[in-house]
């Protein structure tokens, strides 16, 4: 079986400074992996690079999607084949409604695969459908995107958009970040409710907390653009008493 | 490499024979000789068949002219116009007077398909019935300088509505020509409106009588298609007391090598209680890649809110020719009277727009609003330049001004030039202005959901613009809101 994510030795810089140094990970479907690792050790950096972020310059190595060469297609088209990336901090785009961007964006995937486009009523369902189930109003959807959102509401309209795509790999960059304990439990029966054997998802965060809520399959200890320790979810809590200070050695 | 970056090399590599309506309709057609002299003037109003008092009219604004110096203050830069290399009119032979639309030549048709002109409007031209009730546009088509097509006439005819071409109106409505004619922009006003006034071809002339609410959408679609024919379009639209009237106006060209002056003049007058409501959709010819040909757009646009309790207001939405120099204004000399601004100046490559607006308070309680929101692409060069003024008398008259600017890349330039003059201690006079560059992070975000670079641009971009879309009429709006994305998407393919 192929996996759904290969990241072979990648390495990468931005503006002349290397920051990942050769990581590796293997994702398969169905399974749910976390990353963790203390501040600029360089999590957000993969997830952007796996996304097609302009800015950054692989150096080396090679990232695989479902069996492709991932670093060969252009951002758009990864997100139409299935990648999705739940933002750290999801941005605000003002006179945009939430619903039209959802529309286009809906829309544009399909197209790229070469599906026709949702008929509204078939759409409006579909949306109403799934933000009921993340307890998000539909007057929050003719606001502009983000706009005037609290924390918890920008982290939920994350997850709508991943609910109504559909994606096969969900990197989520520190859903938890700004979160009050309600809202975070909200967020991730959002992200569990996607779980599935064909579905993976890469639960990037900075504290054991969120995974309580996402419990993952394999946990990943990134330091200092490598990853320094795998294992069961078992190591998220043994990182909770023991801090990320053992590693930062470890990758000096 | 960045978003912004590729934004802009892609920006760069615009091709614009891949401009959208730049094609040229070979028809015969009649010119006047190059150059300009009285004997120009006459000519034109030889051929348009006008009273002795209309050619007088435009002998004396010739003759001002000729003394009078091109206006230097705005931010753009162009080579020298030389005045008698161009020619003054050009009509498509007409085999006779044309009044229904069989007589059209289906050539002249065809390109109005190809300018894609709203369906309906080619419908109306050819005839189709629509279903009772659905908002209609009546539609004044300018080609070249000649109108050729009016349609909806005897609607308008019932209602009172006088839309016609200006030309017409001058000998079968002589009286409300002489009465209104000059008195918002007058033959002295400046270099272009003075040299409108002398050689103006062609243009619309409406009347809405006291009482009387335009039963439709008027529209006009301007297309310049001879070569080095500058077109000098004249619209007069008069709303009399409690009147009201909507009306359209969308430009294209075809491409050319040299630059087309285009100097119009549009006049707006309303009596007590009236309204009018002007919106417009530009896309002329921007030049090419390198900044060679398009439009040189010099535009007089002022309306006179002459009565009490009237309105007028000025919905732009500019995004094509090579310089755009343009300032639809509102004289509120009516007591309570308002004027509003809404506009879009959109500029990419190597155009250059100085826009913005005038409102001058005269009367009391007069007020004003100003939304204005500027896109630069590219090498582009986007000013707004806007007056705000409220006289001795114009006791708690009130402003406000909003300029947004967008900068999209960092090879172009917006800028803001706001004056205020208030000479009433009971005046209000509000502005904000904000610039900023189109966020990368962003047009990421949009991207990762599946949208291309472009329609990220365009999206964004119809973000900004919001507020002053919403002002248009809808269907107008919708038309304008791809065009905004052509513009830039043009650029980005
Ligand atoms: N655009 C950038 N320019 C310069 N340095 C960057 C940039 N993005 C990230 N870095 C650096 O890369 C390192 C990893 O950052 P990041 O991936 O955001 O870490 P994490 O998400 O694990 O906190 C940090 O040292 C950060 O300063
Ligand atoms: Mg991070």
């Amino acid at each position: 079986m192929t996996a759904l994510l290969e990241v072979k030795d990648l390495q990468v810089r931005v503006e002349d400074r290397e920051i990942l140094h050769g990581l590796t990970m293997t994702v398969n479907g169905g399974e749910v992996h976390a990353i963790m690792g203390p501040n600029g050790s360089g999590k957000s950096t993969l997830s952007h690079v796996i996304a097609g972020k302009p800015g950054y310059e692989v150096t080396g190595g090679e990232i695989l999607f479902k069996g492709e060469d991932l670093l060969e297609m252009e951002p758009d088209e990864r997100a139409a084949k299935g990648v999705f990336l739940a933002f750290q901090y999801p941005v605000e785009i003002p006179g945009v409604t939430t619903m039209n961007f959802l529309r286009t964006a809906v829309n544009a995937q399909r197209k790229a695969r070469g599906e026709s486009e949702y008929l509204v009523p078939d759409f409006l369902r579909k949306v109403r459908e799934v933000a009921a189930s993340l307890n998000i109003p539909m007057d929050m959807l003719k606001r502009g995107v983000n706009v005037g959102f609290s924390g918890g509401e920008k982290k939920r309209n994350e997850v709508l958009q991943m609910a109504l795509f559909q994606p096969s790999l969900c990197i989520l960059d520190e859903m938890d970040s700004g979160l009050d304990i309600d809202a975070l439990r909200v967020a991730a029966d959002g992200v569990n409710a996607l779980r599935s054997p064909d579905r993976a998802m890469v639960v990037i965060t900075h504290y054991q907390r969120l995974l309580n809520y996402i419990v993952p399959d394999h946990v990943h200890v990134m330091s200092k653009g490598r990853v320094v320790k795998s294992g069961g979810k078992e190591l998220a809590l043994e990182l909770e008493e023991s801090g990320y200070a053992q590693y930062e050695d470890a990758a000096a | 490499m960045a978003a912004v970056q590729e934004t802009v090399d892609r920006v760069r590599q615009i091709d614009v024979d891949q401009y959208r309506y730049g094609f040229e309709t070979i028809i015969e057609s009649e010119k006047a000789p190059k150059g300009l002299s009285e004997d120009t003037v006459r000519y034109i109003s030889a051929k348009k068949n006008e009273p002795a008092w209309m050619l007088e009219w435009r002998l004396e604004a010739y003759r001002r002219w000729l003394t009078m110096e091109e206006p230097k203050w705005a931010r753009v830069e162009y080579p020298k116009i030389d005045f008698q290399d161009l020619y003054y009119y050009s009509a498509p032979k007409p085999k006779k007077t044309i009044g229904s639309i069989d007589e059209i030549d289906p050539e002249i048709l065809e390109t109005y398909k190809k300018l894609g002109i709203p369906l309906r409007e080619i419908e109306a031209l050819e005839g189709v019935v629509r279903p009772e009730g659905e908002r209609r546009i009546a539609v004044d088509a300018v080609f070249d300088s000649v109108s050729v097509a009016t349609t909806f006439q005897k609607e308008l005819k019932q209602a009172g509505v006088i839309f016609m071409p200006i030309s017409e109106a001058i000998r079968e409505h002589p009286e409300l020509v002489k009465q209104y004619l000059g008195t918002v922009v007058p033959t002295s006003d400046n270099f272009y409106a003075t040299l409108n006034s002398a050689v103006f071809s062609d243009g619309s002339f409406v009347y809405v009588p006291p009482g009387v609410r335009c039963p439709m959408e008027l529209s006009t679609y301007f297309r310049i298609n001879e070569r080095n024919t500058g077109q000098f379009e004249r619209t007069l639209i008069i709303a009399d007391k409690g009147a009201y009237v909507s009306y359209l106006e969308g430009c294209t060209a075809p491409q050319r090598d040299e630059n087309q002056l285009h100097a119009a003049v549009v006049e707006l007058v309303t009596l007590d209680d009236a309204e009018i409501k002007y919106s417009t959709v530009q896309n002329w010819y921007p030049g090419n890649s390198e900044g060679k040909g398009g439009i040189y757009n010099f535009v007089t646009k002022r309306g006179d809110c002459r009565g009490d309790n009237s309105k007028i207001s000025w919905t732009q939405v500019e995004t094509g020719s090579a310089i755009t120099w343009k300032y639809p204004s509102c004289i509120l000399r009516g007591d309570n009277s308002r004027g509003e601004f809404y506009s879009i100046a959109i500029s990419n490559g190597y155009q250059q727009v100085d826009s913005g607006t005038k409102m001058i308070h005269l009367g009391k309680n007069t007020t004003s609003r100003i939304i204005s929101k500027g896109i630069a692409a590219g090498k582009s060069q986007n000013t707004y330049r806007g007056l705000v003024t409220a006289h001795r008398k114009a006791t708690n008259a009130r402003n406000f001004t909003a300029c947004d600017s967008l900068l999209i890349g960092d090879q172009c330039g917006a800028h803001t030039v706001p004056y205020i003059e208030a000479k009433n201690a009971s005046t209000l006079f509000e502005h904000e202005a904000t610039t900023s560059k189109i966020s990368e992070d962003v047009l990421f975000y949009c991207i990762q959901r599946g949208l291309s670079q472009e329609e990220a641009v365009g999206l964004v971009v119809n973000g900004f613009v919001k507020d002053v879309l919403q002002q248009l009429p809808m269907e107008f709006a919708v038309e304008a809101q791809k065009l905004i994305s052509i513009s830039l998407e043009g650029s980005v393919g």
